[in-house]
This record gives C-alpha cells, structure tokens and sequence, in this order.
C-alpha cells in the first residue's frame, strides 16, 4: 500500500480526481494543521451561537405564552384557547421547525462544503473528530441549532493548540451549557442560594451535575476513573458559568445573549477537590484551574491518545503507539499538534492494513470527493446521512458516536450503502469512467479483483457504484 | 414518515420532477420511444435463426429455452422469437413490430462502458463525442416539449445543448438486481462484508423486498406512455433497461429480462392508445454475446445482436412483420465467435427517425452521425 494512498485516504478525506499526489505524505498532513483555515467565509456567513441563543430564547417566550411549555407563574396571562389559539400555535410550530431545518441545514452545507473542497482534509477531520469528543446532540430544543456553532466556535480554532483551551472554550459554548444543563446549575449556599432561602422562595436553586459528571468521564480522565467526590468537587466548581440572556433569575450580572458570562452571585463559595488535588480559588478562576489540570493529566492524556489512534489506525491500535502519543501530548504541556505528530511518524500508523471501516460521514464525503463533487444541497446529504445511521450532530447522547467497525458494519447499512452508491453514481456515469478514476482514487490500494469487477460491469453507472463499495473503499 | 426510497432518489440530485416544461402543442403527433438494453441482450437468443444448425451445435441445451416459458413463436421462415416475446410476436404477425438482425455499432471490442458510449453517442470511438445522437437530432424536429428520459437521470443518448429533461416515478427501483450480484462476486473474498451482504440480501428475501428484476420496468413504461399520450405532453422517451450482462445462469435470466421487455412493449401500446398509429418503439442493445455457450450457463461479451422495432407507425412499411438485415450465418464467426455485424446500428437509427419525422436521410446522417455515418434503412412507408 502507497504512502500517499494512507495519506489521502487514511488520514485525509479520500481523494479527489484532481488531487496531485503529495511528494512528502508526512510533511504534507503536518503541514495542514499550520495551513487550516478556522473561520472560513462559509462558517462566518452563518448566524453564530449567540443569534441562536436569542432564537430559542424567543421560541421558548413563545412556547411559554401557549402554554406548551413550563409551570404556569403567579402574575402570567391564562394561555389562549380555542380552535383558533390552536390553529396559532400549530402555524408557529411550522415556523419553527422550519427556522430551525433551515439553520441546521445551513450548517451542516457549510461542515459538507468545507469537506469537499478542503485542502486541508487532514486538518478537518481533526475538527470532526474533536467535534464527536465533545458531542452535543441537537435532538433537544435547547441544542436544535447548536451542533455547528459548537463545531466552529469551540473546536476549529482550537485544533491546532493546546486541548486545555479546547475543553474551556467547550464548556463555556451554550451548546454545552445547554445540553448538559449547565447554564442553571447554582450553589446552594451562594449569595442566591442564600437568599433564596431566607425568602423562603418556592423554588430553591441547587447544583447540576450533568456537566461535571461528563467532563470526567467523556472530555477528561475517562469511565473508571473518577469519584462521585471528584464529580461534586467539579460541579460546584462550575456553579455561575452561564450565558447571558438564559437564565431568569436575580443577582445576575447583565450579560449578551448567547456569550458566556461567570455569575459570581451563583457560585458556590468554599474549597473543592478534584482528582486528589485542592482547588482554594475562588470564583471562576476555580473551575479553570481544575479544567487546566484534567486537561494535563496522564489519564487524560492517555484516553486522548487512545481515541486518535483509534480513530485513524484500527480498532484496537497498538499500546506501544498509544504511549509514545500520550507521552509526545504530557512532553508538550498538552500542545495538540504534539500528539498528531507521534500519529504520523508513527510506523505503526502507516504499516497496518486498511483496517478502519468507514463511518457513515467519512464513506459520503469520500464518495462525492472521489466523483469531483464539490456541492451537493445539504438536504440531500442530510437525508443520506439520516438513512445510512449518522445524522450529522445527532448522536443522541453526549458520548458522541462510536468509533469502530462493530458500531457501523452491519447487513443493513452496507445494502444502503450499496443503494447511496448507486444513486451518486447514476448522475456521472456518463462523463467519469471508473476504470481510470480508481487507481487514481486507491493509488496501490485498487485490489485486481475490483478493477476487474468494475472493468466488467454492466453499465458505467453500474462500474462506478461498485467502486464506492469495493471492500478498499469502504475501508481506510 | 419520510420515505426512504423517495430520499434515495432525490440525492441522485439534478433531475426535475416535472416533465411539463413547455406546454406548447408539439409541431408532430409522431412518437419515438428508445429503449436502451444496457448489457449486452443476445440477439440470438431473443431472436432465433432457425434455420441455422450451428446455433444449436455450438450452444447446446441454451438453445432451447427452458420449458416453463413455453415453445418458440415463429416469425417467419427462418426466424423465431424467444417465447417470453408472446407480445411482441402478436405485433409482428399483425405488421406493428419488425427486427434488424446482425446488427452493432461501429465498435469492435468488448467494453460495455465503450460500446454504450458509442451506442448513445452515435459516435466511431469511446467519448469521442460529448453529446447524445437523440439530442443533435432535436434540432432537426419540429418544436416540441423536451424528449424525456424515465429515470433519475439523463443517459448519454439525451445528453447535448438542446434542452432534454427525465422524469422518475416516485417509486425508483433500489440498487439493481445485477448491482446486487456484482456486489455479492466483489465480496466474496472478503470475510466481513461477504457475511454481512449475505444476512442483508437474506433478510431483503424475507421481507419480500426483492422483486428478482431491475426494479418495475412496466411502471417506467406507464409513466413513458402516459406523458407521450398527452397532446401537449413530449414526443421523444428513453427507458434504460439494465440486466441483460448473462454470463451465468442465462436460460432463465434472459427469459425473465425478454418477459419484462415484452411487457414494457405491450404496456406501451396499451397506455398510448390511439397514438400508438404513430409511434415507433426502438430496442437496441450495445453489442451482442458470443454464440456458443461458456462454462457457466451463459454467454460472454460478442459483437452482433438484434434490435427490435414496434409500433403503429410501421403498419405497411418495409420493416412491417420483418425480419431485416443481412444474415451472415454461423458458418463464419467475428473473431471466430461472434455473430458477424452486417447492419450498422446508425443505419437503423438514421433510417427509423428520418421516416418517422418525415425528414431527409441524408440529411440526419450529416447532421447527427457525421462521425459514423451509414447508409439509413428504409423502415417505414413515406
């Protein structure tokens, strides 16, 4: 297998037919991470996380007023009734869902258009691998519009830093305030919560633990290794990181929809431990030292390391190659590019056999790629994506989606993959021959028994279809 | 709910849903419908030379198609139809259906790529010409709705500068039957994925998900007859049927694709009523198959084979319950093992739509087959 076949296809987005192959393969990938473009005029085009945050914060005001949504309190309008307060909410219901297809959809064409004419392939699926590593799912109203801004906001800049700064900016973003209930989580015996208390308020404030509990166990340390003690410690830590323009409560400092702001009336006082060490700070500065030590520890570094090679070498990759990444990233401070360079100059990393079944995500990109395409209308690629199991941000759950051949290999979703293949392929049949685009596309990888099935198909559509399934396809 | 095949078909992208683009009354109550066997149909089994001992001699028991389907229709003295054709047979005894026999396009190898390139284009060589011969001829025609295609998307035969459009049931087929089996061949060698296609076109049975054909090439005829019966409606349709590649297993693959051939053509006439009068159907097939029989049951890559003609507009014309075309015999082989070409498919192009349309012959051969030209053959009374 060629160098420049893993290069490309391996490490990078799969190639496209008018790709010069690159003279250094390694140099080539390293390269990218200093040539990535982080705000590219596609992504700055779109309404940023704040415009979506006063979106939802206006849905929500709506939803409230029909009585769709939330406790009825003293002093609010009855919600209207009747057929025709019914017809109202039903047309605002389509407004809605049709605001946010319309912004989901142009994130996802942007994340889409970005991956077909990058030339920095290598650099995005590091965006979309870090993205999964900190997934939000945007199956919750809150969220419905946030998987790309999370993307572009918290991850692209961060790709070629250090992951301390990644994992800040992450848990700072409103897409995972919003998802894991941060943005409300306030200590009981803040000044809030105490005077919440002597108000004797019906609704007394408290901690959220959701945002703690996954930092550890997803962004961080890992399953296994973590306390409920370490869990507490973080919440509380946490408490008054918010954004602005969410929460409805007192004693909060004025702050723009949608951008994150500390609330020092909301913070929980007092010491906390994490991971065996003391955090005295007080205020925000407590939480950040905490997020800066998880994002040095070796565990972290480790689990980090791991989930990389994972994801670009094999299921299982080799321990040996896992120690020098995470030793390369806790060498570094915790520099990024430190644990991407151990990846390419790792021979392991270039020696195995293609032993990385595509992810649903990875083979569409690099089937359009591998046809020239370079813009597809993002609801078609929805509607794809949706059909072969991995709707773009949707995971379900904030593990993100899984990373290996048993998640994505199965009788079903190889038959549609098979029938996607075959109806990308139909449109270009007539001006591609695929007998002279697959050697150019799995340069040393092109099995003879492929070619000589695509040399042998019936039609060129058909030829075409079988080389976007061709078992070297669908793998990397 | 959304429909899963619907979406399939919408990412195949580029294609419109409506074919009533112009609804200007057409300049011609003529009708063309071009059928494309994508594969390799083997003339020789669609329309038997009788009369010929070799075909049996070197075929063996593939010569004689299996019970189930019945006995050969005869055509004329020397020619037979496979008898899966039932329909079309009925057509040629009453005049409305001829044959072309030994007849190919001007490419002599074995590409189905190449050869249906040259089949579409009308050209002397592979992607020579970027555009279809049906899309250079539409300037020649008076003006009409644009030709249709009845597919997701536009075969190379419709391709050019003059406007063409494809129109696709809601309803596409999924992947292919032969796409099916070529996927389930590529991935024999691969213990995962041959485990996994196994389970999958295991449970595709169970489901009954598994029509056994290329999708429903009786609905694609519906919707052609529909829109080319419509007085406003296009006046040129192409259907792609695929499926006719039989390396292996042919006696009943071939007579499955001839039944479903027969029935596209009834299913033509039907839907067309009254302009079925003036309507010619063409079916034509990129090369034909070798003549004797491989070790697997079928016939591999050959030269020649037939192309069938039907339709009204043929009732008392030279092609009229025909069977035309110069038979070179099985004495002689192309390459040892071809049936001979000795009709050039362009002649059969040019000659059918210069009658059909009332053009000059000569003139649609400058025009649309300047890069293969020769001679057209009269098919149908002026």
């Amino acid at each position: 297998m060629s160098l420049v076949a893993i290069a490309l296809n391996r490490f990078g987005l799969g190639a496209r037919p008018a790709d010069a192959a690159p003279a250094d393969p390694r140099g080539w990938l390293l390269g990218q991470i200093s040539r990535f473009d982080p705000r590219p005029a596609v992504i700055t085009a779109l309404p940023d996380a704040a415009a979506m945050t006063l979106q939802y914060r206006q849905n929500l005001a709506q939803l409230r007023r029909q009585g769709v949504v939330g406790a009825r309190r003293p002093g609010d309008p009855e919600p209207p009734k009747g057929p025709e307060a019914e017809a109202m909410a039903n047309a605002a219901q389509r407004e809605r869902r049709q605001a946010f297809a319309q912004a989901y959809g142009g994130q996802v064409g942007a994340r889409l258009m970005l991956s077909l004419t990058s030339v920095t392939p290598f650099a995005e699926r590091l965006v979309h691998f870090w993205a999964n590593h900190f997934a939000i799912s945007t199956d919750k109203l809150a969220t419905a519009t946030m998987g790309g801004p999370l993307e572009f906001e918290a991850i692209r800049p961060h790709i070629g830093g250090r992951f301390a700064d990644m994992l800040l900016a992450v848990t700072r973003h409103p897409g995972m305030q919003f998802y894991l209930d941060q943005a409300q989580s306030i200590g009981p015996n803040s000044v809030l919560g105490e005077a919440a208390r002597r108000r004797n308020a019906p609704r007394q404030p408290g901690l959220n633990e959701n945002l703690a509990r996954e930092i550890l166990e997803l962004h961080t340390l890992g399953a296994g290794n973590y306390t409920q003690v370490d869990v507490a410690g973080l919440a509380r830590a946490l408490t008054g990181w918010s954004i602005g323009g969410f929460v409805r409560r007192p004693l909060g400092v004025a702050a723009p929809d949608g951008q994150f702001v500390f609330q020092p009336n909301w913070h929980e006082p007092g010491s906390v431990t994490v991971a065996g060490r003391p955090y005295r700070q007080n205020g925000e500065a407590q939480a950040l030292a905490i997020l800066n030590d998880l994002a040095l520890n070796p565990l972290t570094a480790r689990r980090l390391a791991l989930k990389l090679a994972r994801h670009f070498v094999a299921d299982a990759p080799p321990p040996a190659l896992v120690d020098r990444m995470a030793a390369a990233y806790l060498a570094s401070g915790g520099q990024l590019p430190a644990l991407y360079r151990a990846l390419i100059e790792a021979p392991e990393a270039w020696a195995a056999p293609l032993a990385k079944f595509k992810t649903p995500w990875d083979w569409l990109v690099s089937s359009l790629r591998a046809l020239g395409r370079e813009n597809v209308p993002p609801q078609q690629a929805i509607g794809a994506l949706r059909e072969l199991g991995q709707p773009v941000w949707r995971p379900g759950s904030p593990a993100g989606w899984e990373d290996d051949a048993a998640r994505w290999a199965a009788p079903d979703a190889l038959l549609r993959r098979v029938e996607i293949a075959s109806r990308i392929a139909a449109p270009l049949a007539a001006s591609i021959d695929a007998r002279s685009l697959a050697p150019r596309i799995l340069p040393g990888t092109l099995s003879p028994a492929t070619a000589a099935a695509i040399a042998r198909a019936e039609s060129p559509a058909e030829g075409l279809a079988l080389l976007l399934v061709a078992p070297e396809f669908l793998r990397r | 709910m959304i429909n899963r095949r619907s979406l399939l078909a919408a990412l195949a992208g580029g294609f419109t849903l409506t074919p009533h683009l112009a609804l200007a009354a057409a300049g011609t109550d003529q009708r063309l419908v071009f059928i494309i066997l994508r594969g390799a149909m083997d003339g020789l089994a669609a329309i038997p030379a009788i009369g010929d001992a070799r075909l049996s001699q070197l075929r063996g028991s593939l010569a004689q198609p299996p019970e189930q389907f019945g006995a050969m229709l005869k055509l004329t003295s020397d020619f037979v139809a496979h008898p899966a054709l039932k329909g079309f047979a009925g057509l040629f005894a009453a005049g409305e259906a001829g044959v072309v026999h030994a007849i190919a396009s001007p490419y002599r190898e074995r590409s189905h790529f190449d050869a249906q390139n040259i089949l579409e284009t009308g050209g002397n060589a592979a992607y020579a010409l970027k555009d279809g011969w049906l899309n250079r001829l539409l300037p020649l025609l008076p003006a009409a709705p644009p030709p249709v295609a009845i597919a997701a998307t536009l075969p190379a035969l419709l391709r050019g500068a003059a406007p063409t459009t494809s129109f696709a049931p809601s309803r596409l087929p999924d992947a292919s039957a032969s796409l099916k089996a070529r996927v389930a061949a590529l991935y024999e060698n691969d213990a995962l994925l041959h485990r996994l296609w196994s389970e999958a076109m295991a449970t595709e049975m169970m489901a009954g998900a598994n029509d056994g054909g290329a999708g429903n090439p009786q609905g694609l005829a519906t919707s052609a007859a529909r829109l080319l019966a419509d007085p406003a409606g296009p006046r040129i349709a192409v259907l792609d049927l695929g499926g006719w590649d039989t390396h292996a297993g042919q006696a009943l693959r071939l007579g499955n694709q001839l039944r479903q051939l027969d029935g596209v053509i009834t299913t033509l006439k039907q839907g067309l009523g009254p302009a079925w009068a003036n309507t010619l159907v063409i079916a034509a097939t990129e090369f034909g198959r070798t003549v004797a029989a491989n070790g697997t049951g079928g016939t591999d890559h050959g030269t020649a084979s037939a192309a069938l003609l039907a339709g009204g507009r043929l009732q008392g014309g030279p092609a009229a319950g025909r069977v035309l075309g110069d038979w070179p015999g099985l004495s002689r082989l192309f390459d040892d093992r071809d049936l001979m070409p000795t009709t050039s498919l362009n002649s059969l192009f040019a000659g059918a739509v210069a009658g059909l349309f009332g053009l000059d012959p000569d003139l649609v051969t400058r025009r649309v087959f300047a890069a293969a030209p020769a001679p057209p053959l009269a098919l149908i009374r002026a």
